[in-house]
């Protein structure tokens, strides 16, 4: 173990974690419409949108498990997290 | 020149243009044809009968520069729920009538005899009566094109198909667009009052009078505010690209997507119904994936929907429909889901009532879930021609539920719940009980605020919170349905601080009085009032306000909810 910085860091697979990223609308363009991907353990929603290249600013709802969150929420291994830009209609 | 109302008197058949009275000076749109129909029709009246009134109204605003502001309204007693109803459309008969100063046009009274079909002709010199034959049996379509043969191309239509003409409660009122297609007023059956007044269609001469406006520069200036508010907002930027259809993958993923006759909230084939897939598809084809229903709308979330030859096929292809049909009747095939639009369209049907009608009939099972050409077929073939089972399907969901023996009848005062199942989306659920018109999602959509992320956040599941929400919605809505601005100006409304105060400023400058937003909620609040006032004399109680039993009794997945608000907490929302 090296501890760095206050932080523990491991070496073995349980460090990351399996998600399903689901993108709707315009934000497919140039991506995906849903992906199984691999992030970091404590990786929040946020980190997602940004390493995506998904523009923040334009993030209207996002969704872990069809449940709203927010930005900074992390979400836990096998979970479905949702990003959609601001839209709506009737 | 000053507006007035135009009566039409089909009893004695005769006209008369009057003033408008001091009390409905500062009234449009659902403020004035709700204000009337409870001033002047018998709340126990028979809603086919003599007594009942059709009342079409232009909003405050109809007619001016202002963007998006060309809505028209039509209220009545409507035979669907027995409630009082106010219908709202776009196409471009709202801007024709406020320009040649049609403050409201009042239908009343009733031909003693069902032998002959008349229409309404407005012109600069009024409006007359003439009997009509030709375009009697017609579909919508059909008749649109007749007029503009006989008329000239720029002439307004509002017809009735042949759905109106068999007063089924189902029948919407239909407007022309600006491209010859057709815009709605479609719920509650109004186009069945129309029907049983023995109007056809009204046909509406084009004008070059401009609306009278107090303050042209307060105007201009407000208008520019309004119109950046609007382009600005993001939402309008996904409406014009994606349709409201845009919703399906959203709704879906909430979880609160009505599947199979309410019986879940997920629908598998989603991508397949999807405004994503729908857009690609209309690209692919050489449709238009953007468009208006009337001149000045700045948003554009219609479109064109091409068939696979690249021939229209249907627009104005909203959520609400193909929801119905794609999730709800489980057909997850965009072309059957266009086919069936395009008929209700063109028979004049609402495109909510009617889908969902057939959900109970495949529980039923009069037709199978997911069979997308025998449910073109029942609507061709039966409900055009009135057989006794296109008769039932043309009557509405309740009515389908009624004859098939069926208890999962998703109605409230007998009108058909759209497209956000209330378990997991529990602000939409107080809107549908408490709605004075029946389950209806425009009338305080809560989805803005429990999916979307607009005007703040409240979580669907959450049993806090939402009666207030729902509260706020129905009222502020209220008022915008009076200026005859389209409700989706509520998206930048709610979120963009200028937006509210300019569109306060266009109604100021337009009439040359001082109203604050205080006036707009009070607005907002004595409507409701004044139709909560009609429905009670009309004997309906607070146990109307409730959603079928079956929402409180099965869970919906995927979260397995059900609806668990409490009667003393919906009957709350009447606190104020």
């Amino acid at each position: 173990m090296h501890p760095t910085q206050g932080r523990v860091h491991f070496t073995h697979q349980c460090q990351r974690m399996q998600l399903t990223v689901k993108l709707f609308a315009y934000f497919r363009d140039n991506r995906f419409k849903q992906q199984c991907l691999d992030f970091p353990e404590g990786t929040t929603v946020e980190d997602i949108i940004r390493a995506l290249g998904v523009p923040l600013a334009e993030v209207g709802v996002t969704m872990i498990n069809s449940r709203p969150c927010e930005l900074d929420q992390v979400p836990a291994e096998g979970d479905q997290v949702a990003i959609f830009p601001a839209i709506g209609g009737g | 020149m000053a507006d007035k109302i135009f009566r039409v008197n089909m009893s004695d058949l005769s006209t008369t243009i009057e003033a408008v009275p001091e009390g409905w000076m500062g009234l449009g749109g659902r403020g004035l044809t709700s204000t009337i129909v409870a001033a002047e029709v018998k709340p126990t009246c028979h809603p086919l009968g003599k007594h009942n009134k059709l009342v079409f109204a232009p909003g405050l605003l109809s007619g001016t520069q202002a963007a998006n502001s060309g809505r028209l309204s039509v209220g009545g007693k409507s035979p669907l729920t027995g409630t009082i109803k106010e219908s709202n459309s776009g196409g471009t008969s709202g801007q024709m009538l406020a320009k040649l100063g049609v403050k409201a046009l009042i239908i009343e009274g009733k031909p003693a005899s069902d032998s002959a079909w008349y229409s309404l002709h407005l012109t600069s010199d009024g409006v007359t009566i003439k009997e009509e034959s030709e375009v009697i049996g017609m579909g919508n379509f059909a008749v649109v094109e007749t007029l503009n043969q006989r008329f000239g191309g720029k002439v307004g239509v509002i017809t009735i198909g042949q759905a109106g003409e068999m007063r089924m409660c189902g029948a919407n009122i239909s407007v022309k667009d600006p491209d010859s297609h057709i815009r709605s007023h479609g719920r509650g059956g109004l186009g069945a009052v129309m029907g049983s007044k023995r109007v056809k269609f009204i046909a509406i001469e084009p004008t070059d009078r401009k609306v009278e406006i107090a303050d042209p520069e307060g105007f201009k200036a407000a208008s520019r505010v309004f119109a950046k508010a609007l382009i600005d907002n993001p939402i309008s930027k996904a409406l014009g690209q994606y349709g409201t259809n845009v919703l399906v993958n959203i709704i879906n993923e909430s979880g609160g997507l009505p599947t199979r006759n309410f019986t879940s909230g997920q629908f598998e084939g989603h991508e397949a119904i999807s405004g994503e897939t729908m857009h690609d598809t209309i690209v692919a084809r050489g449709g238009k994936p953007k468009h208006n229903c009337h001149p000045g709308c700045v948003i554009n979330c219609s479109q064109i929907y091409a068939d696979a030859k690249g021939q229209y096929k249907t627009s104005g292809f909203e959520y609400e429909t193909i929801w119905a049909l794609g999730a709800d009747c489980a057909i997850d095939n965009l072309d059957y889901v266009a086919e069936a639009d395009s008929l209700m369209d063109d028979i004049g049907l609402d495109s909510i009532e009617i889908p969902v009608a057939f959900g109970v009939a495949m529980e039923a099972g009069v037709l199978k879930f997911g069979d997308g050409a025998e449910l073109c077929r029942i609507l061709r073939e039966e409900v055009a021609k009135g057989t006794p089972l296109g008769r039932i399907i043309g009557s509405g969901a309740a009515a389908v539920g009624k004859a098939y023996g069926i208890t999962r009848v998703p109605v409230v005062k007998g009108q058909a719940i759209p497209a956000y199942d209330p378990r997991a989306i529990k602000g939409i659920g107080i809107t549908y009980a408490t709605s004075t018109q029946g389950a209806d999602h425009t009338m305080g959509y809560t989805i803005a605020t429990n999916i979307l992320g607009v005007g703040g956040k409240l979580d669907p599941l959450s049993k806090e919170g939402q009666v207030e929400l729902s509260r706020n919605l129905q009222i502020a809505t209220a008022a915008i349905d009076s200026t005859g601005m389209c409700l989706f100006v509520a998206f930048a409304a709610l979120d963009d601080p200028t937006c509210l105060p300019a569109l306060i400023d266009l109604i100021n400058a337009r009439y040359g009085i001082h109203l604050v937003a205080d006036d707009v909620t009070n607005l907002g609040m004595t409507i409701l009032k004044t139709e909560r006032a009609f429905n009670m004399a009309a004997g309906f109680t607070s146990k109307d306000d409730r959603l079928p039993e079956f929402f409180a009794e099965e869970p919906i997945a995927p979260h397995n909810v059900v609806w668990d608000i409490t009667d003393e907490a919906i009957d709350s929302f009447w606190n104020f």
